[in-house]
């Protein structure tokens, strides 16, 4: 038996006696993931027993070193960890922009100090970011932005706005991008900044979407004073890991579109809404389109793993994040579309207990913001278009 | 799971089909034959060089004169010949005449994988009967004649057909039209009595005949497999030919892509390069972007061939399906980004349209393979 068939019966026992009924089944709605912070309110008692008990194990960051209280597994024994997860149906015991975004941003450009302060109650669920990008003025246009950090020493004292902020209002913690130096090229005077959602002058607004709901904010910074120990890698050299975090980011959403384990693909669901004649899909029009979905959705995955596997042996062109974040959020656009189409009006009751589709209708409206968030359709088009087949 | 690139074998297969193609069947090959009305169709000073690089082989046992490279291995080599439209014997002899013979084929039947090898024999499957794809619609039939068999019908877009020396036919010795059970697969000697070919001329200038069939004899032994059990393996053979004529999309639509981008980086309209401009950069990305997830797709149904996975038929029609729909996009688009110079005959990017198309119609277009893949996929 190899080490890694060892790791798997380890896993599936640990699992099988750690992992709660409860939180045995793909969530329900966006409600049920567990988020951790300060101020989070646990579902219940086994989603807190989850949290902790994953978080011991590290594997709340299964990828990180041990010594920052990750779980340390290669690539193969995370992928492990995954596939048993997945055949139990587990439920993520962490969703955290910490583990997905800043924290890997940390490990790669920050300070010892800033590792040892900030990784270990990020795998803990501990404390919950959000990531300060956009402005009002600085949408595609990312690196034009204006939020002011004035030198004052020891510390910064930083003006400005910031827009479209992941849960700002339930985070404890910012990550931010800055504008340390006016006075050169915009890319060059931009520097990461972490500062506490507590620090006087930080207050946030929930954003209304079209779906009603208010997963996004507004930040105001008035004269918020951030220590200059808390700049991740060198001060106005921020772009570099801006650009690393934006396909860190892009490579997340650009697995939006794919079906998880244990859920009921788009045939599936049409199947259930529209009905078969003769062993198709008793909607000839609806089936060509969601076959042509299914083979791109194919594709798709395909070559996320293709991109994976080239970028670990040394070949392919590299920079790809791009292609797949334009095609995976594409995608999952049309996803909903069909599944609007095939539940018909039933699929789009707004409100109610019994809603054949349940929020369909809130979720459909929200992948719109896919093909924006991460960069616009548009702006990965145009990385493709110039970096990768030199265009211009 | 096998990762998703080359081995270094099968890379260097690649490198050596591409130096072969490049060097000695360029695109100007394909418009010589054309201009001069080529009664071959293929240059057999060509040909001669992809045998001895073992390319007729690539997919036949050792045991028979093969190198046995397997599906990854020949799909290299497909791709690598659409990117310079090379006309050859390769697809309907290498391909589907070696695999029909490897699937179905009793010991001495297998005896002409030798001759496919060596590339002395040629081979083609006469299977459609319409314009459009449909394998399991056989009206030809076989009647019993004393020991052996009696064929009528007639067999359309069989590619390589005037100068095969063995046509694989499918036939009905039972059922209906739309049966599946009831075909059977034939081995018929063109020179035979009864068989007629004629060439067809298609916008690709490559081969393909129309094959009538009038009272057409044949022994027991030319039975390819079992007697109405023929769609079990031809099922099959589709599946692999598929993977192979979307791996040769892939290679003619990338070098169609290859050319537009590079005409798009010379041509100069109102004082710049057109290349400048952010309506066509973006109609390029998108279409980088749609032959990256051929690239994928068609290497998966290889791999999938290779280790007979179950999800073989299903990824070998995805491959088909996005590479024909990618195919017809890239070719349109080149010809629409080259302007007035893709409308002439002198410009090479109207040819790869003019290839795309039958292959993308040979063994059924995105529409056959999208509905296959829904039929696979249960709904």
């Amino acid at each position: 038996m190899t080490d890694l068939d060892t790791f798997r019966q380890e896993t599936r026992a640990w699992l099988e006696e750690n992992c709660p009924q409860s939180m045995r089944s793909p969530f329900k709605s966006d409600k049920d993931a567990c988020w951790g912070g300060r101020n989070f309110q646990f579902q219940s008692e086994d989603q807190r027993l989850w949290l902790e008990r994953m978080a011991d194990k590290g594997w709340t960051a299964p990828d990180w070193p041990t010594e920052y209280g990750g779980g340390g597994l290669s690539r193969e024994e995370h992928k492990v960890l995954l596939e048993e997860m997945a055949r139990i149906q587990a439920r993520p015991p962490l969703n955290s922009f910490g583990v997905w975004m800043i924290g890997p941003a940390i490990l790669k450009f920050g300070s010892e100090a800033l590792k040892q302060q900030h990784l270990p109650p990020i795998v803990r669920g501990e404390i919950r970011w959000c990531q300060g990008y956009s402005e009002p003025g600085a949408g595609s246009d990312l690196a034009g932005l204006q939020a002011k950090a004035e030198d004052k020493g020891d510390h910064f004292i930083v003006n400005g706005q910031k827009i479209w902020t992941s849960y700002a209002d339930k985070a404890d913690w910012m990550f931010a991008l800055v504008r340390t130096n006016p006075d050169v090229k915009k890319q060059e005077g931009i520097s990461l900044v972490l500062f506490d959602m507590e620090t006087p002058g930080v207050s946030t607004r929930p954003i209304k979407l079209i779906s009603g709901e208010s997963p996004f904010c507004e930040t105001f910074l008035d004269n918020v004073r951030v220590e200059k120990d808390q700049v991740v890698g060198e001060i106005d050299k921020g772009w570099t890991i801006a650009k690393y975090l934006l396909t860190h980011e892009r490579s997340m959403i650009s697995g939006f579109g794919s079906t998880a384990a244990g859920q009921k693909t788009l045939a599936q669901l049409a199947v259930d809404a529209v009905g078969l004649e003769d062993g198709k899909l008793a909607d000839p029009l609806l089936r060509a389109d969601i076959a042509s979905w299914t083979i791109d959705s194919i594709g798709h995955e395909l070559t996320s793993e293709r991109a994976k596997d080239e970028a670990k042996a040394g070949q392919g062109v590299g920079n790809v994040s791009a292609m797949l974040k334009l095609a995976g959020t594409e995608l999952n656009k049309r996803r909903y579309e069909l599944l609007v189409a095939a539940f018909g009006s039933e699929g789009l009751l707004w409100e109610g207990d019994n809603r054949p589709a349940g929020a369909l209708p809130q979720q459909w409206l929200r992948t719109k913001g896919n093909s924006i968030e991460g960069g616009t359709s548009e702006v990965q088009l145009n990385i493709i278009a110039k970096n990768i087949l030199g265009l211009g | 799971m096998q990762k998703l690139v080359l081995t270094e074998e099968q890379q260097m297969l690649k490198d050596a089909a591409q130096g072969l193609f490049g060097e000695q069947a360029p695109v100007s090959q394909l418009r010589k034959l054309r201009d001069e009305k080529d009664p071959l169709g293929y240059v057999p000073e060509f040909w001669n060089q992809a045998v001895e690089l073992g390319l007729a082989g690539t997919l036949i046992p050792e045991s028979h004169g093969g190198s046995e490279f397997g599906h990854v291995g020949m799909g290299q080599v497909m791709e690598e010949g659409g990117r310079t439209l090379a006309a050859s014997p390769l697809f309907a002899s290498g391909v589907l005449g070696a695999c029909a013979l490897m699937l179905a084929g009793n010991d001495s039947q297998k005896a002409i994988l030798n001759d496919i090898a060596t590339g002395s024999h040629l081979t083609a499957l006469a299977i459609d009967e319409t314009g459009r794809h449909q394998p399991l619609r056989v009206a030809t039939r076989a009647e019993p004649q004393g020991s052996g068999f009696v064929l009528n019908g007639s067999k359309t877009f069989v590619v390589d057909g005037h100068i095969a020396n063995t046509l694989i036919v499918s036939a009905r010795t039972s059922g209906g039209e739309r049966d599946e059970s009831g075909i059977t697969l034939f081995l018929v000697d063109p020179k035979a009595e009864g068989v007629s070919v004629e060439r067809t001329i298609f916008p690709d200038g490559r081969n393909y005949a129309k094959v009538q069939l009038q009272n057409v004899a044949v022994d027991a032994d030319a039975v390819l497999g079992e007697k109405d059990q023929g769609a079990g393996p031809l099922q099959k053979l589709l599946d692999i030919g598929s993977a192979h004529m979307a791996a040769e999309l892939l290679g003619l639509s990338s070098e169609a892509f290859d050319r537009t981008v590079a005409y798009m980086k010379e041509r100069k309209q109102f004082g710049v390069y057109i290349s400048s401009f952010q309506a066509l950069q973006h109609r390029a990305a998108h279409m980088w972007s749609e032959l990256e997830q051929v690239k994928s797709m068609v290497l998966k149904a290889f791999m999938a061939l290779d280790a007979d996975d179950e999800q073989a038929s299903l990824l070998a029609s995805a491959a088909k399906a996005k590479a024909s729909q990618v195919a017809e996009l890239v070719t349109n688009e080149g010809v629409q980004l080259h302007g007035g110079m893709g409308m002439t005959d002198e410009f090479d990017i109207g040819l790869f349209m003019k290839r795309a198309r039958p292959a993308q119609l040979l063994l059924g277009d995105f529409r056959y393979h999208a509905d296959r893949v829904a039929s696979l996929k249960g709904f």
